[in-house]
């Protein structure tokens, strides 16, 4: 079944006519529900969202994304896209909005909040030979379902003697910066990272955004995908297509320190490495993309070149993704190293409200610039 | 630090002539644990980059002047915190797995580095800094010449304030400001100090047969000089004529502790220091022998610690090397001597009546007539030509 | 005892031999277990025989089976071989799961068996999405689902049960109600323990059925699966059974009187189909005898496999966490192969 019956099936179903109308018809309750959260998109609304931009075009990182699905639903039947509100409402954060119109209901599939429930059905429809897509609002909700990500789509392949592999892609928001407190803005790709069986993505520029889903679709194993929540009205260059989801790119050279971030700390290092060139110190940014299995390569590369390392990561440092890049550091480069390891990381409370909390409790610019200096002078 | 738990660390003064001093580079920073003798700062005294060492045990807990910045001596420079006596025991020399991976590959011995990192933690570009360092000494050593003091090459944290002159021009007005510094200190002496002046002609024969005697098993390196014996002479005079060891303080003579021997050190470059060999009385002639070549080298290469630029109790100025034959010197105050001693001659000499060619030392000695009379200059000139006449008991 | 009258194709004499081949195979286990060539957790069927045997009745080959970590009977029964279960409880290459599973991790692609979950609950959502990729794909298949009584308290077993009715989807739940919570009585863990009724709840069809009557089993799957391959979305069966034995090898059964056990193994489905088979003069002693020593022919040679069965090299340690390049390095589609 081709994309283009795909739609034209579910428009049928629903009522002759164009895509939009079919859609409110197929889901006439959801299209009246309010959310707050929906203001993020408004502006795109008017866009003409069927318009595929160009290589040269440029989008924000929610563009880019949408852009992305709606290149895979296209180009492979076998993907559907599933979650709570990623149809009529055009998802959380707007990143599948129009999707429904172009696809339908049965591609693009609205689900009841049961984490548990229809990440585990992506599981078994993986099983059963469908690509899905499934979205999971914040990573905070992906703990409701951390047992079916954990104990089968981790674990099926292994415990079935190589029997079972499991070809799913879960996306899901990650991050603060934007208040939205204690259940809605942590970190958890560093525990991900922590499973053998998946591969955990973190794209933080447009063109990751565009460019590692086709591919994470086309790993026989499952992939998840961290999206952070401050990126999603960035712009940038769309890319040219699928990139690779294995390396980590070195976003910035210098002789002096090596900065380690990944998706939203990315530009934050990247403005300290800015800050940091003023005073005469050159750092290498190195964003690693590919949060496991990490690249080491790349990492102990730039290390073995600047003998100094500072790592950034919005998670917590206790036990966290930083934890366990400061330790290879050790076990690979200890004897470049120059100066003790610094880490940027986020302070040790649950997420909170007020903004100036919320700053305060975020690895940011300055102090960033300040870790990386310290590497240079103690 | 008792009462307060907290103790400043002043600008030092490291000579009577120092009004003011410059902070040419911290050796520590804020949160570095440091014990008392620790050297924390570089001083430009405008005549020597001088090493200024704490007075506490604790941590750095501000930096209150900037590199680069001259403030007057006393001004306070950095606050220094106790730290609990357990937190203060002695430290093991700390070194980065770099700086460990690169003397290892460099062949550099570590105990001999200067850390510059926190807490003198030596990092990779000491040990680079200290090879390239002993490359420069062999190199120079072959052609005869010193290294001359240069502007130590290091990475510091970059802050908007500072702005480091180039090396050259650094040099040249560290020329400017050390002749100034001289200027006022000998203006000072010649103005407040009468001096008198005395000397006698010594024969060198005995010394110098007891040294050829000596040194005949010994190799190069162990040999002693000439200069040390003279050294060691004078130094024991003063011991003996102790009105001449101390200094003129407030209308009154203050004696030296000990004798603590000012060595005049001319610059290559031009300019004169004269830091102290401790308790030079005391010393065996080697161990007086291997002090006074480390001290010159050091003053030389700018790396002198506070102490050597402040304790001198008497100042010898030896000009020999020079080719004259005496040497009528001007005191540093506040001391109230100095002794000179010219060349080695081969000279005409009549001992018991009989003509010979013996090898001779013109000594002098300019003495402050406030601290004390000819007389008391004579019995030291006197006592310095019965110890070189009598070497075995130097 | 109720006359066959299903839509499997099993008579009732396959219906003794697949119930006899799970009792002698469990009961080899326990042996087994107690002569340490068997480790781990081990949870035994025995007694609840009649609801594997007649569940799976209604199945054709291309169905699915999604079982739980007391499966050794699911497997056996759709043709996963003895030789490869038995291998695998021995940790052995040779096993299903090359000796990565256990006792409680049978998994086999050909015989779309797939596994073998032990998280209680876990495996609904899976069978939920099988089915979801049957439909999507056009695939006039069904996924069955096993799950104890237990599994009813997890929420996954509320979110998938609305899930599937809400997407029509054609799975048949199969509750296994022992009545026990690994030690945890029924009536101690749900309010309300009339199990149907609260899958009805759902918008599922759902009835209870007795458990230690193979005929009864039968005939309520074969129903169920005719109505789900029509169309008429998931279906929900309460088969109320009793295991014989404690829950697992290291459970010293403390929580059940001897009394209780002893009422219920009256009620032994295999006596009871016997009984039944005797009395239609379908089976004789000595056929029972012949039986009996065809399945224990299988067993040992399941058993003899396993032991001589060479172990897997510790250098594939690491193997099978992701997925291996196949021919001309492209990764292999596993899941492909068997759709």
């Amino acid at each position: 079944m081709s994309a283009g019956t795909a739609a034209s099936r579910a428009a049928s179903k629903a009522a002759p006519g164009d895509a939009s109308t079919a859609a409110g018809k197929v889901a006439p309750e959801h299209v009246t529900h309010e959310h707050v959260t929906h203001e993020h998109a408004a502006h795109e609304h008017a866009a003409p969202e069927n318009a595929a931009p160009g290589n040269a075009a440029t989008a924000t990182y929610r563009e880019a994304m949408r852009e992305a699905i709606r290149e895979a639903l296209r180009r492979d039947d076998r993907v559907f896209l599933m979650g709570e509100d990623v149809g009529a409402y055009g998802g959380c954060f707007a990143v599948s909005l129009g999707l429904l119109e172009e696809f339908g209901p049965e591609r693009v599939r609205d689900t009841p909040l049961s984490e548990a429930g229809f990440v585990g059905a992506g599981i078994g429809a993986a099983l059963g030979g469908m690509r899905p897509i499934v979205e999971i609002m914040t990573v905070n909700f992906s703990l409701l379902a951390l047992d079916q990500i954990v104990n089968n789509a981790a674990t099926l392949l292994h415990m079935s003697g190589g029997q079972f592999n499991v070809p799913l892609v879960i996306r899901m928001t990650t991050g603060a910066g934007r208040q939205l407190a204690a259940q809605h803005s942590h970190s958890f790709e560093g525990w991900y990272a922590h499973i053998p069986g998946l591969r955990i993505l973190a794209p933080a520029t447009t063109e990751d955004a565009r460019g590692m889903l086709w591919p994470a679709l086309e790993d026989p194993d499952p992939v998840l995908i961290f999206e952070h929540g401050s990126l999603y009205g960035v712009p940038g260059p769309l890319g040219s297509g699928p990139v690779d989801i294995t390396s980590a790119a070195l976003r910035r050279s210098g002789a002096d320190v090596t900065l380690i971030a990944y998706g939203g700390t990315t530009p934050k290092a990247l403005a300290a490495a800015d800050a940091l060139a003023a005073e005469g110190v050159e750092a290498d940014v190195i964003d690693l993309r590919v949060l496991r299995p990490l690249d080491d390569a790349t990492i102990m590369e730039s290390v073995g070149r600047t003998h100094r390392a500072v790592i950034v990561d919005e998670g917590w440092r206790s036990g966290g993704l930083s934890a366990e890049i400061g330790a290879r550091i050790a076990e690979h480069a200890f004897y470049e190293l120059d100066a003790p390891i610094q880490r940027v990381c986020a302070a040790e409370v649950p997420i909170p409200y007020a903004r100036h909390l919320e700053e305060a409790a975020l690895p940011q610019v300055p102090s960033i610039v300040a870790a990386a200096r310290e590497t240079v002078t103690s | 630090m008792k009462g307060t738990e907290r103790g400043e660390f002043l600008m030092p003064s490291l000579g009577a002539d120092m009004e003011s001093g410059t902070v040419a580079e911290w050796l520590v920073k804020p949160g570095d644990q440091i014990r008392r003798g620790d050297a924390i700062a570089v001083i430009d005294t405008d005549k020597a980059m001088i090493e200024a060492e704490s007075f506490h045990t604790g941590t750095v807990e501000s930096l209150l002047v900037e590199t680069g910045h001259r403030v007057p001596v006393g001004t306070p420079l950095a606050v220094i915190a106790a730290v609990p006596p357990h937190a203060a025991g002695p430290r093991a020399r700390v070194a980065s797995p770099l700086a460990r991976t690169l003397a290892a590959r460099l062949g550099v011995d570590l105990s001999a580095v200067h850390g510059t990192g926190r807490a003198g933690t030596i990092r990779a570009e000491d040990v680079r800094e200290a090879a390239e360092r002993e490359t420069t000494t062999r190199e120079t050593a072959a052609r005869g010449v010193e290294p001359r003091p240069r502007e130590r090459p290091r990475r510091t944290a970059p802050g908007p304030a500072e702005a480091r002159p180039q090396p050259d021009h650094d040099w040249e007005r560290r020329q400017e400001t050390m002749r100034q510094a001289i200027a006022r200190a000998m203006a000072r002496s010649k103005r407040e100090i009468p001096h008198y002046y005395l000397s006698t002609t010594v024969d060198m024969s005995a010394a110098l047969s007891w040294l050829r005697e000596r040194n005949r098993d010994l190799p190069v390196s162990g040999r002693l000089l000439p200069a040390a014996v003279l050294l060691k002479a004078a130094a024991r005079a003063a011991t003996e004529v102790p009105r001449l060891n101390g200094f003129w303080v407030d209308d009154a003579f203050v004696p030296g502790e000990a004798v603590h021997l000012g060595v005049a050190v001319s610059l290559k470059d031009g300019g004169l220091i004269a830091p102290a060999l401790h308790d030079a009385a005391c010393r065996e002639l080697d161990d007086l022998m291997a002090a006074l070549k480390d001290l010159v080298s050091r003053a030389r290469t700018g790396r002198l610690r506070s102490a050597e630029m402040t304790e001198a109790t008497i100042t010898v100025t030896n000009l020999g090397d020079q080719g004259v034959e005496s040497v009528h010197g001007v005191i540093y105050p506040p001391q109230v001597a100095l002794v000179g001693f010219g060349k080695i001659l081969d000279r005409p000499w009549a001992v018991d009546g009989l003509l010979g060619v013996r090898p001779v030392v013109t000594v002098t000695l300019a003495a402050d007539h406030r601290a004390t009379d000819g007389y008391t200059g004579a019995r030291f000139l006197c006592t310095v030509d019965r110890l070189l006449n009598h070497p075995e008991t130097l | 005892m109720s006359v066959k009258n299903s839509a499997g194709s099993g008579s009732h004499r396959e219906l003794l031999r697949q119930m006899l081949r799970i009792r002698r195979f469990e009961e080899r286990c326990v042996e087994l277990y107690s002569g340490e060539k068997i480790r781990g957790f081990m949870h035994l069927y025995i007694g609840e025989e009649a609801v594997a045997v007649g569940v799976c009745d209604a199945l054709t080959p291309d169905d699915v089976v999604v079982s739980t970590y007391r499966e050794h009977g699911h497997a056996l029964i759709r043709g996963v071989p003895a030789t490869s279960i038995m291998a695998e409880m021995y940790g052995r290459a040779a096993g299903c799961s090359r000796g990565r599973g256990g006792s409680m991790h049978i998994f086999d692609a050909a015989h779309r068996f797939y596994g073998g979950n032990a998280i209680v609950g876990g495996g609904l959502p899976v069978a939920a999405g099988l089915a979801l990729a049957d439909r999507m794909r056009g695939r006039n298949r069904m996924t069955v689902c096993f799950f104890g009584d237990g599994a009813m308290a997890e929420g996954e077993f509320h979110e998938c049960l609305n899930l599937a009715a809400l997407w029509r989807l054609p799975v048949l739940f199969a509750c296994e109600n022992n009545l026990y919570a690994m030690g945890t009585a029924l009536a101690r863990s749900h309010a309300q323990t009339d199990l149907a009724l609260r899958a009805a709840s759902y918008g599922v069809a759902a009835w209870p059925v007795d458990g230690m009557d193979v005929l009864a089993v039968a005939d309520a799957a074969g129903r169920a699966a005719g109505a789900i391959r029509a169309g008429a979305g998931p279906h929900f069966l309460e088969l109320r059974t009793y295991r014989f034995r404690a829950h697992s090898m290291y459970d010293p059964d403390r929580y059940r009187s001897k009394a209780e056990i002893e009422q219920w193994r009256k009620r032994d489905p295999i006596d009871a189909l016997v009984a039944t088979m005797k009395a239609e003069r379908e089976i004789t002693d000595a056929d029972l005898a012949v039986l009996e020593k065809e399945i224990s022919a299988e067993i040992e040679q399941a058993v003899a496999f396993a032991e001589q069965a060479p172990v897997e090299p510790v250098e594939d340690l690491t193997r099978f966490v992701c997925s291996e390049p196949g021919p001309g390095g492209k990764p292999a589609r596993r899941v492909e192969a068997i759709l």
